[in-house]
């Protein structure tokens, strides 16, 4: 029995819509689930409290606070790195060996995965460097993982600012390099920003190589060579060692808000940038 | 005063250029070292006594980890069997079917879908999945199965986004030639766009293989850790990743060094894929 | 007259493409010389060569001198940026900096090194007056240049060439594209510029030509058909092709 072409167009429709809706469908149940799970836990208290009995009462503080530098610190080292590769590949060069063996450099850091990060970092930084779990290990380390993505987007954004306004630039007399800190970056800023804001999501859910490198210490890092640890570290130990379930959801919440919140922000400044230039 | 600009933008154009080598060198020093720490027991105890290995009780001078190269296939491809019908259906979806407002609605969600940290996923799966595979299924639900849906569903924006951009590359003339013979949308979707898009779509499965392969935290948490070829999919396992993440705290001398051997394995199956992928891609963009 | 720009036997290729054959003619200052000639008649490359932005083209083979007040500027010893600080340009598509209109004037000043507010509004000023446009923005001075209308946005052009006191001002199709009333009033701010300025105005609009010019060169397919000044070539010009061209019978 052949079934009519157009009978079975409809039934595929139909199906490709449920699937797309429960695609959509298992994001909203996850955080959901997060979220109900999570907010009787999540208050001023949890915030700013330091765990207690190995995270089982009292709050998540440290974490909070370690994560926040991991992330700044590794953004400091690797915006200049990553723009500067960028506007290197775009301003300086034409496409040459020179720069399809950069690119390959780039795509093949994209591609290593974190634990085998986690293996260099802590063999080269915590052990032959001597620096032990420290924030400078993980900072350096995690440096290195976002760099393909701050280059990549870097330079795509240079790359769509409007060839005229180089010209302009130029014609102003302007040098190259003053053309590029002067109107090429500033009018890239956006692209870049969002470059630097999906590394710093990236940065803030990473694990596997952050366990090995800058450790899991309960204590505050107040300095570079503390260990200490950030908000998915602690997530982790918490869920593995079954230390306590609604600290754990709280901790989840308080992950996947913050990523949540940087997605937003990133999403906000591509939509200005795209109405200030339209 | 014309000199001192000159030797600025001289100065200039040298930081750029070692701060492009910078990813060059990041890459070399990661290399050296993972294979100046995985390569000696290679010889020490014998590339075969180690990738055939089935054995792995590295205090003991075992350092077979041939169950975790299985295993790692197994659960990748296990992921591609639960994430790529519902990445490519989605795919299609959102390239061929959904209007303007459900795209700008899905892309974003996707995106936070990508962006959810691998531990959240590992948690949910533990709470949710494995309960879920122990009561209907059988075994303790640490298992293949449970792994390979939960990684199954880390990799679908892998696969959505890139299957996607390679479905609305194909030229419109190629849908409005197959309607305007009086095709259906469905048809055309399935004897034009798809086998036109196939080395795109390709390039997407193989990449996503390689996210599921390399992926560590979501997997040691549902996994297991049994140091067998798992017998069923309800039986759990140990990838390559979860050898390296379970032990390096610990490890030391030799034991130390069979997890950077396990390391050095790892990558070189990860650059062989990525080299597949590449291939795929470069001849996409050939046709 | 006085020569400020003296071209010698310059030849231009890009790759094998000859674009320029072979062109000598001499600039004179304190007027305006019109570049008229079909597309393609090299008049836009010659512009390019006399403000060096051809270095940022591949693939170019440049033969022959190019002397202002004397001194080649084809030289290597020659540094392009002082250059451009004394030859202006200004283009067919007005391109405002994403900025406002008092930043964009400044840009070039700042460049220079002049940072003092009230330095900087002198030369805004100034060159917003010289480019006729400061009454209808001397309110607005920090609006982004991007809301001006396409007339104002190029005297905003022109103001910004002014502000750097060039010696020199080449424009390059100007008013392709802007309605009568912006094209006069930019011709107007030309007329009064001239006993100033060394200025050329390549344009594929004879009329324009014959309005504002004082000299006038006629360029085909990169070689110099004729030279002189705008009366004369107008009204009895040597060559048929001359004629032909400002008879509108070719273009």
């Amino acid at each position: 029995m052949r079934i009519h072409p157009r009978i079975i167009n409809r039934i595929v429709e139909f199906g490709l819509n449920i699937q797309a809706f429960f695609t959509v469908g298992i994001l909203v149940v996850i955080v959901a689930i997060i979220f109900f799970k999570g907010f009787p836990y999540v208050n001023p208290e949890f915030i700013f409290a330091f765990p207690d009995d190995m995270g089982r009462h009292g709050g998540i503080f440290p974490s909070i606070v370690g994560t926040m530098q991991l992330a700044f610190l590794s953004i400091v080292f690797a915006t200049p790195l990553g723009v500067g590769t960028a506007v290197f590949l775009t301003e300086y060069t034409r496409e040459s060996t020179f720069t399809k063996l950069i690119r390959f450099g780039v795509e093949s850091l994209a591609g290593i995965p974190s634990i085998l990060y986690g293996l260099f970092g802590f063999i080269f930084f915590v052990i032959k460097l001597g620096m032990g779990w420290s924030l400078l290990a993980g900072v350096l380390t995690m440096t290195i993982m976002i760099l393909p993505t701050i280059i990549r987007t870097s330079e795509e954004a240079i790359r769509s600012v409007p060839r005229q306004l180089r010209i302009v630039s130029y014609s102003l007399s302007a040098t190259k390099w003053e053309t590029i800190k002067k109107v090429i970056i500033p009018a890239a800023a956006p692209g870049i920003l969002t470059g630097i804001m999906l590394s710093v999501g990236r940065a803030v859910g990473e694990t596997a190589a952050i366990i090995f490198t800058m450790g899991s210490s309960l204590r505050l890092p107040l300095s570079l060579m503390d260990s200490g640890r950030t908000m998915a570290v602690h997530f982790y130990i918490l869920a593995r060692e079954g230390i306590s379930m609604e600290k754990a959801y709280g901790t989840a919440l308080v992950l996947v808000l913050s990523i949540l919140s940087i997605n937003v922000l990133a999403y906000y400044v591509m939509h200005k940038a795209i109405s200030k230039y339209s | 005063m014309i000199e001192k600009s000159l030797f600025k933008e001289r100065l200039v154009k040298w930081v750029l250029v070692l701060f492009a080598l910078s990813s060059l060198l990041f890459l070399f020093l990661i290399f050296m070292f993972i294979f100046s720490e995985g390569l000696p027991l290679f010889l020490k105890v014998g590339l075969f006594k180690i990738i055939g290995g089935s054995k792995w009780a590295p205090t003991k001078g075992f350092f077979g980890i041939f169950p975790m190269i299985i295993s790692s296939f197994l659960v990748t491809f296990g992921a591609l069997v639960i994430g790529a019908p519902m990445g490519l259906s989605c795919a299609i979806y959102l390239s061929e079917y959904s209007g303007k407002k459900m795209k700008m609605f899905l892309k974003p969600a996707l995106e936070l879908l990508a962006g959810i940290p691998s531990v959240v996923y590992g948690f949910l799966g533990v709470i949710y999945i494995v309960p879920l595979v122990r009561d209907y299924l059988g075994g303790s639900g640490f298992s293949l199965l449970s792994t390979s849906i939960i990684l199954g569903v880390m990799i679908l924006p892998t696969i959505i986004s890139i299957t996607f951009d390679s479905l609305v590359s194909v030229p419109r003339t190629y849908r409005e030639g197959s309607l305007a013979m009086g095709a259906t949308k469905w048809q055309t979707i399935y004897k034009v766009i798809l086998p036109s898009a196939k080395s795109g779509i390709l390039a997407s499965f193989i990449l996503g293989m390689g996210r599921a392969i390399g992926e560590t935290m979501a997997v040691i948490m549902i996994a297991g850790n049994a140091l067998k070829i798992p017998g069923s999919i309800l039986d759990p396992l140990r990838t390559l990743t979860g050898n390296i993440a379970l032990e390096l705290s610990y490890a030391s001398g030799d034991h130390r060094l069979g997890l950077f051997s396990t390391g050095v394995v790892l990558m070189v199956i990860i650059m062989l894929l990525n080299y597949v992928a590449n291939f795929g891609i470069k001849r996409k963009i050939a046709k | 007259m006085n020569t400020k720009i003296a071209i010698e036997r310059l030849r231009l290729s890009f790759g094998k493409n000859e674009v320029i054959k072979n062109i000598t003619i001499n600039v004179y200052k304190n007027a305006i010389t019109g570049f008229m000639g079909p597309s393609g008649s090299g008049k836009s490359t010659i512009i390019s060569v006399i403000n060096r932005m051809i270095d940022f083209e591949d693939n170019v083979n440049i033969h022959g001198r190019v002397y202002i007040d004397g001194k080649n500027i084809l030289d290597d010893s020659n540094n392009p940026v002082s250059l451009r600080r004394r030859v202006g340009t200004v283009f067919a598509v007005p391109i405002p900096l994403p900025r406002s209109i008092f930043e964009n004037i400044a840009y070039g000043p700042r460049l220079k090194g002049l940072t003092g507010r009230r330095e900087l509004h002198n030369i805004v000023e100034e060159s917003l007056k010289k480019a006729f446009l400061w009454d209808e923005v001397k309110d607005r001075l920090n609006l982004s240049a991007l809301k001006l209308s396409g007339g104002q946005q190029q005297r905003l052009c022109l103001a910004r060439t002014l502000a750097l006191k060039p010696e020199i001002i080449l424009l390059d199709e100007p008013c392709s594209g802007l309605d009568p009333i912006s094209t006069a009033k930019i011709e107007d701010a030309l007329n009064e510029l001239k006993s100033d300025y060394t200025i050329v105005l390549v344009s594929n609009n004879t009329k324009q030509i014959a309005r504002i010019t004082d000299f006038a060169a006629f360029f085909y397919m990169g070689k110099l058909v004729e030279y002189n000044t705008t009366e004369r070539v107008f009204t009895t010009p040597l060559e048929k092709q001359t004629e032909d061209y400002i008879q509108g019978k070719f273009g």
